[in-house]
């Protein structure tokens, strides 16, 4: 190890650390939107509580209290069950396995990157 | 291509189906996907510095074809070779630019592997929002870079290669 290794290696976390203080600054949400192969299949205000079948069944999509959460899917590793409750602007559940993610936003007009 | 560089070629291609494998058995411990160890990444850097960029190249994409063959599907085929492609230009040409060791050379192959997948998501799933995952995919990149990058060190000093 020399010094520039511990500079780029310094540098990345730094880089981490920054991006995770600037996903601390996202607002609250206030809708979902599904989508399934990029293609959109839905959207579900946060304000109103209910629970969702999506993409005929393969995930559960719950919205509790302002929050959005998968409670079931059909894929081995259920990571996107894991993955639990996301309510500000920007977060994102993904289910590679069914090629489904779920994405917060936080105006109507949804912009499509946020970082 | 010399037989003993050839069997060392073929003996680091097996072994990181091996580890590949191993990996995929290990039960994902974060609920963030793409987060992976990286251990297969152990035989690349060993190919990378004991024989070379294209045979790391090579170590790699049998790696990559292979394993799809053998225990994937298509899309986790694309995301293993875009992450793959990424990864071992980055590492080679880290490598070419010199001064860095071999631990600084797989952080930047683990943390360029997870962008390479990133890229892939936005690209199968459709929405730039997968770029939520960055930071965490930028950390794990780094640590498990950091721990492979040694072992992988540590076996180019250790294992005699000369003939």
């Amino acid at each position: 190890m020399r010094r520039r290794d511990l500079f780029l290696i310094g540098g990345l976390l730094l880089l981490s650390l920054a991006l995770f203080g600037l996903s601390c600054l996202r607002q609250s949400g206030t809708f979902v939107v599904v989508r399934v192969d990029g293609m959109e299949v839905g959207r579900y205000s946060l304000d109103a509580d209910g629970v969702y079948p999506l993409n005929g069944g393969s995930n559960v999509l719950v919205i509790e209290d302002g929050c959005a959460y998968l409670s079931d899917a059909n894929c081995p590793d259920k990571l996107c069950v894991k993955q639990g409750r996301v309510s500000r602007d920007g977060q994102v559940i993904t289910c590679l396995p069914n090629r489904l993610t779920v994405t917060v936003y936080g105006q109507a007009d949804g912009v499509d990157a946020y970082l | 291509m010399k037989s003993r560089k050839l069997t060392v070629l073929a003996l680091c291609a097996s072994l990181a189906m091996v580890l590949s494998y191993l990996e995929s058995q290990i039960p994902s411990f974060v609920a963030i996907p793409g987060i992976k160890i990286g251990l297969a990444n152990i035989a690349v850097v060993f190919a990378l510095y004991a024989l070379g960029g294209w045979e790391a190249a090579a170590v790699s994409g049998v790696r990559v074809v292979v394993t799809a063959m053998l225990f994937g599907s298509g899309a986790s085929f694309l995301y293993s070779l875009a992450g793959a492609c990424l990864s071992l230009a980055g590492m080679a040409g880290l490598k070419r630019i010199g001064g860095f060791s071999a631990v600084s050379v797989s952080v930047v192959g683990g943390v360029l592997h997870n962008l390479g997948q990133i890229l892939m998501a936005w690209l199968l799933l459709g929405t730039g929002a997968i770029v939520y995952y960055l930071p965490y995919l930028i950390l794990s990149g780094t640590l498990f870079g950091i721990a492979v990058g040694a072992l992988a060190g540590y076996l180019v000093k250790r294992v005699p290669l000369s003939e």
